[in-house]
């Protein structure tokens, strides 16, 4: 029975990181940039939401309010300023500065927050939890994040293939160059699409910092799972990546389950099998989907 | 309307077009002409936009162009079907054209219209455009630069690679797109081609205008597009 | 340590006869060079001479880091899995097997190839930014392993004893010496190597991998084999850092500020060439020796000096003051440039 918990707990946690993924995905697909600085950019929006909930009134959930659209402003920023100028035929510029990024974030928040571990608390919704026959708890929270991450993914994968700019989104990866002889201008695609990823990194951030605490350096590990989640269920899909990330979340889960505080050294491990004997992820597909 | 003077163009330390200066009314077509490598499909690069000028200037309805990105020139009319169609092979043939939608220019063109005027491409609308062949594909180009409402169309080698009887039904659309009062520069291998759709032609021969004119005879443009040892 | 002496100066004298006659000026340099640093702990402090291990460990670093990025063309951020093999291999050898200190190092190299090979069928299967994440999974599940080891020491890791024979100021001495003797064997064998055959496949590989592909590089065996050249080369570094520290620890050696610092020296001084690894790691050992106690705010200063780097002087400081510096200093290929120019940095 404890296995069963453990899944179902997996399962959710795979709302979670399946966040964390999106955003990563997404950068990936639209402009072949792998962010280096994505966790860190959550473990920024976690610390934001902590400030204003400190300051106001504000619970985490409504600092969302603010913390998404700024963060979605930086990205914008990011992207137009600093991440643009390192797009080309190879990958090293652009790693190296989101590498750098990452360095100086961290240590940033380091000088000014501490190396303290901190927590974003939401009162009684944080124990919530519905109980199912055979000793099963669901918590609400987590429960809530799961769902809203698979609102999210419905949304962003309706909005690449319904709307225009979805479309643009799909001809950019395909071929920067002539999607602006059509009068687009990549830029403003790349710049919405790291604001898209940004947005999503934050709401990322915030859950896990409800969940569980964090500190300065927890960005590495944000990184490292959602780009698991990413490579586990396949490039290019986000359904996939939504896949990838339970799986995660399940390898993570049932791990502590039967090797207690070995859950991510289970994870990493479950990771390279896929790795080695399905290395095109569960789904395999080309386009952005 | 299309006013193009002195323009030099240079791929890192190699110029690849000297000095070139041409005009095409609106509703006119000018065809350019020359052998492999003699520069064509960077001229038309460079009055798109890929391409830095090095020097000289482009003017487009009396303002000054030269300094605008790629798609700015494309909202405002300055559309180029470039070498190898270069459509967008993950999406479909529909999507391909919504594309174009971007340059948001109001016109005569819409989905339907040239649905109408292609009706090759209205039939594959659902196909991904990557599973196209050669003559539905460049079909499905200029469709979508139509939708683009051009103001100049700059079609670079239409007939790279089709059969005859395609390459035929492509130019035969060309009057229909003419009539709209859009303006078409177009670059040819085939001069023969050439020459049935335009009076004018102008002539490259390695990076520089050989010849141009109306009406031109027709060992004058041979030896301008073979250069000297033609005329030896 | 006279033993050491005469193997050091054998193997530059090897190195110079096998030398075109063009390098030879400079390799005499270099070999004098050699010498003066040889004689080192006899002219100054014990203080500085330990502070000068540090300087050879990231020499190698960087000189091994560049030639899987700079040449190899895969960028990764977890070559502190061999320094932590590397590491612990030496402390295995030495302290549980009984190896003599120094016979353990190039065995731990060896350990640390053998293990790249496995490793490298894993980490190919990605490309680009997500080769460099999946590096670093690897190296963490390298951590997360050891500390499983109770024979390591676990978490909390090991103190080094095969060197207590020595006292102290002769240990530094010797950990010096060493030191030299593997920074010059590892840097001679990057600069051997790029230079070789092998280092021109690498360098049009680098360029072109398709044409390269089709021209008759084998392309993933060379890769791998750059790989594996730089596994060995971060082990032996990992052994020099177990040397010189005396203690082995799983969150200091398999640390990912290793993978930062490494990418700091090469972007400093250049990535793709030759010296620049050379001039990034003694202007970042320089910079450590004054500015390392402001600790983060030394990081942020790094990691913006970095970005500026990549953003603005691409070349790295090798490529600002040579202008005959290699062709390309990222691994950009000239042929991609022109049609492919516009995609994506209109
Ligand atoms: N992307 C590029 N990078 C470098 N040189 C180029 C590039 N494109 C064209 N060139 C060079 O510029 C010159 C002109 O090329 P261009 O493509 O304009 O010729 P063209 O007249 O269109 O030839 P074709 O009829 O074969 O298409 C040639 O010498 C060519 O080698
Ligand atoms: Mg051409």
């Amino acid at each position: 029975m404890s296995i069963v918990n453990a899944v179902i707990q997996g399962i959710l946690l795979g709302g979670l990181y399946a966040l964390f993924a999106a955003g990563l995905s997404l950068m990936f697909g639209v402009m072949r940039l792998v962010n280096l600085a994505h966790g860190a950019f959550a473990v920024l929006a976690a610390y934001g939401a902590l400030l204003i909930v400190r300051t106001g009134a504000l619970n985490p959930i409504a600092a969302l309010l603010i913390i998404v659209p700024a963060m979605a402003v930086l990205g914008f920023v990011v992207q137009r300023f600093i991440l643009q100028r390192t797009l080309g035929t190879s990958p090293l510029p652009a790693l190296l500065v989101t590498f750098g990024l990452s360095i100086i974030i961290e240590n940033t928040l380091l000088l000014t927050v501490t190396a303290d571990q901190q927590r974003l608390n939401l009162g009684s919704f944080d124990t919530a939890a519905i109980a199912l026959p055979g000793g099963i708890r669901i918590g609400a929270f987590p429960l809530a994040v799961f769902v809203f991450a698979l609102v999210v993914l419905a949304l962003l994968s309706l909005v690449l293939s319904r709307t225009q700019y979805g479309r643009l989104v799909r001809a950019v990866s395909d071929d920067p160059g002539t999607v602006q002889l059509n009068g687009a201008d990549p830029k403003l695609i790349y710049g919405f699409a790291a604001a898209i990823a940004f947005g999503l990194v934050a709401v990322a951030g915030v859950a896990s910092g409800v969940q569980t605490s964090f500190s300065p350096s927890s960005g590495s590990l944000f990184l490292i799972f959602a780009f698991e989640a990413v490579i586990i269920g396949g490039l290019g899909s986000l359904w996939g990546t939504m896949l990838g990330a339970v799986v995660l979340g399940i390898a993570q889960t049932v791990g502590a389950a039967i090797a207690p505080a070995q859950q991510i050294l289970i994870g990493h491990l479950v990771f390279l099998v896929f790795l080695a004997f399905l290395p095109g992820g569960i789904t395999r597909q080309k386009a952005l989907r | 309307m299309l006013e193009i003077s002195g323009l030099s163009a240079a791929y890192g330390q190699l110029t690849a077009i000297r000095d070139i200066s041409l005009t095409v009314e609106s509703g006119g077509i000018l065809a350019v002409i020359g052998a492999n490598g003699a520069g064509k499909s960077t001229l038309l690069k460079t009055i798109a936009g890929q391409l830095k000028a090095t020097t000289g200037s482009i003017r487009f309805d009396g303002a000054d162009v030269t300094a605008l990105s790629t798609h700015e020139r494309a909202r405002r009319g300055i559309v180029l079907v470039p070498e190898g169609r270069r459509l967008f092979g993950s999406l479909t043939v529909h999507e391909n054209l919504q594309i174009a939608l971007s340059a948001k220019r109001s016109g005569v063109w819409s989905l339907e219209s040239v649905y109408e005027l292609f009706p090759l491409v209205a039939e594959r609308r659902r196909r991904r455009a990557g599973d196209l062949s050669g003559g539905e594909q460049q079909a499905t180009a200029i469709a979508r630069a139509l939708i683009a409402n051009p103001a100049v169309l700059l079609l670079d080698e239409v007939s790279l690679g089709l059969a005859p009887a395609i390459v035929g039904q492509l130019y035969d659309r060309l009057p229909l797109i003419l009539e709209q009062g859009t303006a078409i520069l177009l670059v040819e291998q085939d001069v023969a081609q050439a020459r049935r759709v335009s009076d004018e032609v102008h002539c490259l021969l390695q990076g520089r205008t050989s010849l141009a004119g109306k009406d031109l005879d027709l060992a004058d443009i041979s030896r301008a597009y073979f250069g000297a040892e033609a005329t030896a | 340590m006279t033993d050491l002496l005469s193997r050091r100066s054998a193997s530059s004298t090897q190195r110079v006869s096998r030398w075109t006659p063009s390098s030879a000026v400079g390799t005499s340099a270099g070999a004098v060079l050699i010498v003066a640093l040889a004689a080192l702990p006899y002219l100054i402090n014990l203080a500085t001479i330990y502070a000068m291990i540090d300087l050879f460990v990231l020499l190698i670093l960087a000189s091994t880091w560049n030639l899987l990025a700079g040449f190899g063309g895969m960028v990764s951020v977890g070559q502190q899995a061999y320094i932590g093999l590397g590491a612990y291999s030496l402390v295995t050898l030495a302290d549980l097997l009984g190896v003599n200190v120094f016979l353990a190092i190039p065995i731990a190299a060896i350990v640390s190839a053998l293990v790249a090979i496995p490793v490298s069928y894993l980490a190919f299967r990605l490309v680009g930014g997500y080769f460099a994440v999946g590096t670093w999974v690897i190296a963490e599940v390298f951590r997360l392993v050891t500390i499983q080891i109770p024979q390591v020491g676990g978490g909390a890791g090991v103190s080094i004893s095969a060197m207590s024979g020595f006292p102290r100021d002769l240990r530094i001495a010797v950990g010096y010496w060493v030191a030299l003797v593997c920074v010059v064997v590892v840097v001679g064998s990057c600069v051997l190597l790029v230079r070789s055959r092998f280092g021109l496949a690498l360098t049009a590989l680098r360029d072109d991998p398709t044409a390269a592909a089709t021209s008759g590089v084998n392309v993933d065996a060379s890769k791998r084999l750059v790989y594996l050249i730089s596994a060995a080369g971060a082990g032996v570094a990992g052994t020099l850092i177990a040397i010189s520290t005396l203690r082995v620890q799983p969150s200091g050696v398999y640390d990912v500020q290793w993978s930062a610092f490494m990418i700091f020296m090469v972007v400093i001084g250049g990535v793709g060439t030759l010296e620049g690894p050379i001039i990034g790691a003694v202007i970042f050992w320089l910079l450590k020796q004054a500015l390392a106690e402001y600790g983060s705010a030394y990081l942020i200063g790094l990691g913006i000096l970095g970005v500026l780097f990549v953003l603005f002087a691409r070349r790295g400081i090798w490529g600002l003051v040579s202008r005959r510096g290699r062709v390309d200093l990222f691994p950009v290929g000239y042929r991609l440039r022109l049609p492919d120019q516009t995609r994506r940095k209109q």
